[in-house]
């Protein structure tokens, strides 16, 4: 399989702190990739630096071969690398339908001047962005809460809801930060089914979960960080079996393992 | 004549005015939380370039009509604003985007005070009589006179908020600054070049405060480079009112707040007419039966209504009429 994404040596520093020390991993097209660890073990960081929203200190990404734009997220986008958020992070004030169509910002020339005198070839794409944002609601099963405002939505929905806006951008690698957290068995398990069409569908997932049972069964390979670094890779049988990962998780201090 | 009709009229007209300016604060502080002290000069700036520009055409005399002149002078101002709009977000904010939220601010007062001197070196320190091109004709409404300038500023006003709230609520473009309005950093995320939102909202409020300012001249029939000042610290207070990052809110404080001035303008000197008091009655026996009236405080009191406004709201609600409470956010 060819690989889709390549993190090379990356490193993030806050103050004192080491949050990712030379990180270096490989993702393949169209697998699922599971990312995982204890608490505060530069997970969300890692995502953060991924996706532009931090500037790293060292290191670099590839994506499909090409070095991302780091630092610059609407740019990390267009090059096509889609997330969400472990605290879901939707515009709340605005309707489902809405949130959609400002993710497909990333693949259509927006322009102030434009949108003000509606040419045509203007409203012809504005009528293509709501016509494939009312399909994306659909791929995840919310179409009927188009016009709900986003913060009234259920739970789950939210969820859904902040896959679709990272659709939207048409991603290579769909990042999904704890996409189970919060949600019952049952949603779990729609969103294991979601997730796996996704893939079926061409896409490459990359997913931070602390649903451990979740990551074994649903990814393909896993890797495991642990203050800052990365201390296995490979297929779910082999880590979970990994000295090391065992210790991190359990560790010295069984009693504090919150994962 | 009746006054309390009269002055609903004249404080639609200014209303209509503080709330135009006040949609390019709301709208810059919505998307990136600044309040661009400046943006009361950039309004004066529209006046004076329409001011120029129709003078010299009155010079010049052409035989044009009257509308085209102020028409001429309404779309040189618009442009030469947006340009500067976009200038001071890109070298004085932008630098700065990620800087403690002091220090924007007082580059804005700084900007703010630099473009105020750059007027003075170019128009001078007196004030410039708008030209009077237009014969202004006064219509009766019930018992109450209603100028077509007013009528053609309040139109006017309605127009362009609708056509703003369009825009915001209706197109893409607006769609993408809402979302940047709720988070900017998300936005990004989904594509939204955030520096283009930003420089929109500059230039769109820009573009609206130069017509305002051409309105304003034209009304008051004065321009001067001080006027930004005051109309831009009226305006923030209107935005204030209605809740600052909140359009509809800005349009409704903006017409309350030159209601509430129209008014106490109106009564002020009724209410503090000493004679009609009995305790004063003896003391001022003497100047009282002379004049009739001692008034202790006029109408060129009326600027307090706006800032005494700004003061109760901040002391009663802060978020504004139609501001949502503001949680921190995580």
């Amino acid at each position: 399989m060819s690989v889709l994404l390549e993190a090379l040596s990356v490193g993030k520093r806050f103050g004192g702190v080491q949050a990712l020390k030379d990180v270096s991993l490989t993702i393949r097209a169209q697998e699922i990739y599971g990312l995982i660890g204890p608490n505060g073990a530069g997970k969300t960081t890692f995502f953060n630096v991924l996706t532009g929203l931090y500037t790293r200190d060292s290191g670099d990404v590839l994506l499909a071969g090409a070095p991302l734009p780091l630092g610059s997220p609407h740019l990390v986008a267009r090059a096509g690398i889609a997330r969400t958020f472990q605290n879901i992070r939707l515009f709340g004030n605005m309707t489902a339908l809405e949130n959609v169509m400002v993710g497909r910002h990333v693949r259509t020339r927006i322009g102030m001047f434009g949108a003000i005198l509606r040419t045509r070839s203007q409203r012809e794409e504005e009528a293509a962005i709501r016509r494939r944002a009312e399909e994306l609601l659909h791929y995840v099963g919310i179409a009927h809460r188009a016009n709900d405002l986003a913060r009234h939505l259920a739970y789950g929905d939210q969820r859904r809801l902040e896959i679709a806006r990272a659709l939207a951008t048409e991603p290579k690698l769909l990042a999904l930060d704890e996409p189970a957290a919060g949600m019952n068995a049952t949603e779990t398990g729609a969103l294991r089914q979601l997730i796996l069409g996704l893939r079926a569908d061409g896409l490459t997932v990359l997913l931070i979960e602390h649903d451990v049972k979740l990551v074994m069964g649903l990814c393909d390979r896993v890797a495991v960080l642990d203050y800052g670094e990365k201390i296995a890779e490979d297929v779910p049988e082999v880590v979970q079996k990994d000295a090391k990962v065992i210790e991190a998780y359990l560790g010295g201090n069984v009693g504090d393992s919150s994962t | 004549m009746d006054i309390f009709l009269q002055q609903i009229i004249n404080g639609l007209t200014t209303g209509s005015v503080y709330a135009i300016v006040a949609l390019g604060y709301t709208m810059v502080y919505g998307v990136i939380q600044l309040i661009n002290f400046a943006h009361g000069e950039v309004v004066m700036i529209g006046a004076m370039v329409a001011f120029t520009v129709i003078t010299a055409l009155v010079g010049a005399g052409l035989p044009l009509p009257p509308i085209v002149l102020v028409f001429a002078g309404v779309l040189t101002a618009v442009p030469v604003c947006m340009a500067i709009g976009y200038l001071l977000e890109r070298v004085a904010y932008r630098p700065l985007r990620h800087a403690p939220r002091l220090a924007p601010l007082i580059t804005a007062i700084g900007m703010s005070i630099i473009l105020q001197h750059l007027a003075l070196l170019i128009w001078g320190r007196d004030p410039r009589a708008f030209p009077q091109i237009m014969e202004v004709t006064s219509f009766n409404l019930g018992g109450a006179a209603i100028s077509s300038v007013q009528i053609v500023i309040i139109l006017l006003s309605v127009v362009m908020m609708g056509v703003l709230t369009w825009f915001v609520y209706r197109t893409r473009f607006g769609i993408a600054i809402r979302a940047s309005a709720e988070d900017v950093r998300v936005a990004a995320l989904m594509g939204v070049d955030a520096n283009r939102v930003i420089a929109a909202t500059f230039i769109i409020g820009a573009a609206m405060g130069a017509v305002a300012g051409v309105m304003y001249g034209t009304y008051y029939g004065i321009a001067h480079y001080t006027m930004g000042f005051t109309l831009g610290l009226k305006a923030f207070s209107a935005a204030v009112l209605g809740g600052i990052g909140n359009l509809a809110g800005a349009m409704l404080g903006g017409i309350l707040l030159g209601l509430v001035e129209a008014l106490g303008a109106g009564y002020i000197g009724d209410l503090t007419d000493l004679c009609q008091w009995p305790v004063f009655g003896g003391l001022l026996a003497e100047r009282c039966e002379a004049d009739g009236h001692v008034i202790l405080l006029g109408s060129n009191y009326q600027d307090v209504f706006a800032f005494l406004v700004l003061i109760l709201v901040l002391v009663f609600r802060p978020s504004g009429l139609l501001g949502e409470r503001v949680a921190e956010r995580a």
